[in-house]
Formats: C-alpha cells, sequence, structure tokens
C-alpha cells in the first residue's frame, strides 16, 4: 500500500469566509477525514492557515503570501494510504474543499523513505 | 465486620501492600521472596487467629509478623552470604541492614511504584496484567485464571516468566525520571485500561470477580490521581472513562446472568454516584493541551449515560469517534462509528460507509449491518445476522445474535 498527499488548493487565499461558514467547512472537513479514518486509511494531516503566510525568495527576500503573485494557495493537505491513485483519488473527491468553485484537490504519491 | 470476613477482607487490601513494602526493601528480584513471606504472614493468621482470637489491631498485627519474617529472612541470608556464599558465589543478596518502613506514605508510594515496575516496556502486556492482578490487586493464582479463562498452570508459567524478565532486566522500583514519565505513565495507563476492559468484557460467567476487575483497576487509577506527579489529564480522563462504564454494572445483567444489551437496559438502575464521579473527573480531564484517546472515549461514555436519542447526542458522538479513529484505530471504533453515523444522518449513508469498512472477518460487522437493514429490508438482515452468528467466537455472542434474529423472524 503507498501512501498519499492529498492537498487541498483554494483559489484564491485572500477571499475572507464567514466564522458560520469557516465552522461548517471544519464540520464537514472532519466528517471527511472520519471517513477515512474510519477504513484505517488516513496517516496524518493538518490545516495551513493564511494568517501570518510568507513566501522566502532564492534571494532571501521575503513577502507575505502566496498571495497576489500565484493565485492559488495551499490551504493544508492529508495523508491517507491507498492500493491504488484510483483509491487516492475517491479519497480527494470527497474532500469539501471542492465546493468552492475554482478550488481543486491535488493527488500526489509521498516518495517511500527506506 | 463478621468474624468469617475479616481474614478475606484484610487479604484484599493489605496483601498487596505488604509484598509492594517487602519488594521496595529487597529489589524487584525478591518478587517471589516478598510473595512468601505475604502469603505466610496471612498463613500464621488463619492459625493462630482462631485460637487466640482476633488481634486487636489485626493490620498492625500483620505488619509486625512480616515485618518479623522479613527479619528472621534477611539474618537467613546474612549466615547464608557470609559462611556459605564466598565458596558458591551466588547472585545478589538482600542487604542485611534493610529495615522496613510501615509509614503510610511509604506503603502508597511502594504500590506506585511497584506499579510503574510491573508494567515496564520490557514485560508483555498480557504478562503485566497478569502480574498486576498478583502484586498489586492481590488475586488468588485461580482467580487470575478464572478470570482469564484458562487454568492454574498457564497463568502460574506466565507470571513465573513475568517475574524472571523483572528480575533479568533489573527493573527498579522507583518513580521513572521526569523524561522518562510521560512514556512509562502511557504504558501504565494501557495496561490499567486492559485490566479494567479484562472485566467489563470478560467472558468469565462470575459477575462479581468481573466486577472486581473493574474496581481494581479503578483503584489503582485513583492511585495515581492522588499522586501529585501523575494526576495528569489524561489519567483523570481514564478514570472517567470508567466510572461512566461502571455506572452501568447493575443494570448490564438480568437474574439469569445474560448481558442485556444498552438499547435494552433501565436506565434508574444506572449507578447514579458513579456517574457524578465520572464527570467529576471528565472535568479534571480538560486541561492541558493535548487530547489522549482516553479523553474522547470519556466523551463518548458521556454522552451514553444520557439514554434518550436526540440528534445532538449522535452528532456529537459521531465526532467524537471521528476524532478516535484518526489518533488511533480499532475495528470496534469503525463500527462505533457507523453505527453514530446511522443514528446522526440516517441508515443509507451508514450502509454506504460501513460496505467500505472491509471488516468481513469480524461478526460485529454483520451485527452492525444487521442492524442497519433491519429497519427496511428484513431480508438483508436476516442474511447479516445468519453470517453473524457463524462468525461469532463465543456461545454469549452467537446467543446475543440469535436474540436479534428471533425477533426479526417473529415479526416478519
Amino acid at each position: 500500500m503507498d501512501e498519499y498527499a492529498l492537498i487541498m488548493r483554494h483559489e484564491d487565499g485572500l477571499k475572507v469566509a464567514s466564522p458560520e461558514q469557516l465552522q461548517e467547512w471544519m464540520q464537514q472537513t472532519r466528517e471527511w477525514i472520519g471517513r477515512i479514518s474510519a477504513q484505517n486509511k488516513f496517516v496524518s494531516g493538518t490545516g495551513l492557515p493564511f494568517a501570518d503566510a510568507k513566501v522566502v525568495h532564492s534571494d532571501h527576500t521575503v513577502t507575505n503570501g502566496p498571495f497576489g503573485d500565484i493565485k492559488e494557495t495551499i490551504g493544508g493537505f492529508i495523508i491517507v494510504q491507498a492500493d491504488s491513485v484510483e483509491e487516492a483519488v475517491e479519497f480527494a473527491k470527497g474532500s469539501p474543499v471542492l465546493q468552492g468553485q475554482g478550488n481543486s484537490m491535488e493527488v500526489r504519491k509521498v516518495s517511500k523513505r527506506n | 465486620m463478621d468474624k468469617e470476613e475479616l481474614i478475606p477482607h484484610l487479604f484484599r487490601n493489605e496483601f498487596r501492600k505488604i509484598i509492594a513494602v517487602l519488594c521496595k526493601a529487597f529489589g524487584i528480584e525478591h518478587i517471589s521472596l516478598a510473595e512468601d513471606i505475604a502469603g505466610e504472614t496471612f498463613l500464621s493468621a488463619l492459625e493462630t487467629w482462631p485460637y487466640r482470637g482476633i488481634p486487636e489491631n489485626p493490620v498492625a498485627w500483620l505488619y509486625a509478623v512480616a515485618k518479623n519474617k522479613a527479619r528472621n529472612q534477611l539474618i537467613r541470608q546474612k549466615i547464608f552470604k557470609e559462611k556459605v556464599a564466598p565458596q558458591i558465589r551466588s547472585g545478589s543478596e538482600i542487604e542485611p541492614e534493610t529495615e522496613l518502613d510501615l509509614s503510610e506514605k511509604n506503603i502508597t508510594d511502594s504500590q506506585l511504584q511497584m506499579l510503574f515496575a510491573v508494567c515496564h516496556p520490557a514485560i508483555p502486556v498480557e504478562a503485566q496484567i497478569g502480574l498486576a492482578l498478583r502484586i498489586l490487586c492481590g488475586f488468588g493464582i485461580e482467580e487470575i485464571a478464572h478470570a482469564f479463562l484458562t487454568n492454574k498452570e498457564t497463568i502460574n508459567k506466565r507470571l513465573f516468566r513475568a517475574r524472571e524478565k523483572l528480575r533479568q532486566e533489573n527493573i527498579p522500583i522507583e518513580f521513572p525520571g521526569k523524561e522518562e514519565m510521560k512514556a512509562r505513565l502511557y504504558a501504565v495507563l494501557t495496561t490499567l485500561y486492559l485490566l479494567f476492559n479484562e472485566g467489563y468484557y470478560s467472558e468469565s460467567q462470575d459477575s462479581i470477580l468481573r466486577e472486581d476487575l473493574c474496581l481494581e483497576s479503578m483503584r489503582l487509577t485513583r492511585l495515581l490521581i492522588d499522586f501529585e506527579k501523575t494526576d495528569l489529564p489524561e489519567v483523570n480522563a481514564l478514570l472517567s472513562l470508567m466510572c461512566f462504564h461502571a455506572s452501568r454494572f447493575p443494570a448490564r445483567k438480568d437474574a439469569n446472568g445474560e448481558i442485556i444489551l444498552y438499547d435494552d437496559q433501565d436506565e434508574s438502575l444506572w449507578d447514579q454516584e458513579l456517574i457524578k464521579q465520572g464527570a467529576y473527573y471528565l472535568r479534571r480531564s480538560a486541561k492541558g493541551e493535548r487530547i489522549s484517546k482516553y479523553h474522547l472515549e470519556a466523551h463518548i461514555a458521556y454522552w451514553h449515560t444520557i439514554k434518550t436519542d436526540s440528534h445532538e447526542k449522535w452528532e456529537n458522538i459521531l465526532q467524537l469517534y471521528n476524532q478516535l479513529l484518526q489518533l488511533s484505530y480499532s475495528p470496534v471504533a469503525a463500527l462505533n462509528r457507523t453505527y453514530a453515523l446511522a443514528k446522526a444522518n440516517g441508515p443509507e449513508e451508514a450502509i454506504r460507509e460501513a460496505e467500505k469498512l472491509g471488516l468481513t472477518d469480524n461478526h460485529f460487522y454483520y451485527v452492525l449491518l444487521g442492524e442497519l437493514y433491519r429497519g427496511f429490508d428484513q431480508e438483508k438482515a436476516i442474511v447479516h445476522f445468519k453470517k453473524a452468528v457463524s462468525l461469532a467466537r463465543t456461545q454469549t455472542d452467537r446467543n446475543t445474535i440469535l436474540k436479534k434474529l428471533e425477533s426479526l423472524v417473529i415479526r416478519k
């Protein structure tokens, strides 16, 4: 069984959601992870809050971001176990992030540590 | 107290204390000697009290006798050491100047330190539970054998190997250092949790014995809470969980000793005092930064002390199971989560989820599917319950499932 990172990509990290909306997303995210955990396929994961996000550039300059230059922002990721990339994709389809227009989920295989 | 009951009562309460103090004084490698002296002390009581009458202070009498026996043993060891040992080079001896400290504090500390020694990660968990029952709870070999549904020989062998291991690893009887405490406490809590479960879910027909297992594990957990260094949030959470579960003891069995399932229990029989205590320790557990699985299980157990179904109840239980599964997966938690899902969001969604669990060798999986289908597809419910019966491993489980099956067939 391989591990896959399911990366939550938000179209616009600057968009501010209402506390109620956030609450509902959190709840849906917990349910989504709960479904995966119940199959013993959840490995780990974390949210990546947009507040205080910085980008360090190759010349060591630091900017707030990554908003502005690139529109898309990573909101978090989870790592799951799956027999195939297709199964990982099925898990990704359940993510509440996809309810947002323009948002997407990226599925990436985690390289094996030896 | 009745004369007849006095010695068993003292045995239950004092045997473990005497062993702990002796072990602490002699060192873990002399654990068998400590057990022997504690055993002989009670034998002396059994032999002399009926003739000379019960001493004024029976507990003090026991300690005095144990002290004498220990001293005699030390003198014998000393002679051995000086006269015999130089020729044969034996292993470690007990320091002859060892004086037994029988202060309240040393008795408590010794028990706690023994708890840490017995639950050392080097000892296999099954042996830890056996040793804990013998050394820390004063259970007889026969009782332990009953609880594990096995025979005395098996338990004796298991305990022998565990004692050997304690000796080989030279595990000290002391409190772990600050850095080590967390990991060691984790092992202690795991053993106490298993000890409780052994009592709660044991197949043994002896319900008094099973409740004793639970009460003993609660007593040991409380011992940890009474000690400042181990009065930590997750210890409180564990005791809270135990109190909530134990509150249902009076309602869990019918007159014939058959298990009564949660839904069919008479909640007026639930022990309100224990529920209150559970809530008290749950509040005390709500500190610190880390949520342990005991916190989550205690909260789930709390919601189960409210018998009335509500969306709020099941929604909360569902979320708690979601968190619990992330922290530590177990098939039982996965099945319970799916049940909570059915209660919160309806059986159709739960069936879809259940089919992804892949627990097809687990009879509870088919019990769950049977339960989920029973509301609207009797045929399928019956198929699943039948499958569950064929997979069930114990007669008690088979009987419980057969009852469900019967009620379906009759209603049809």
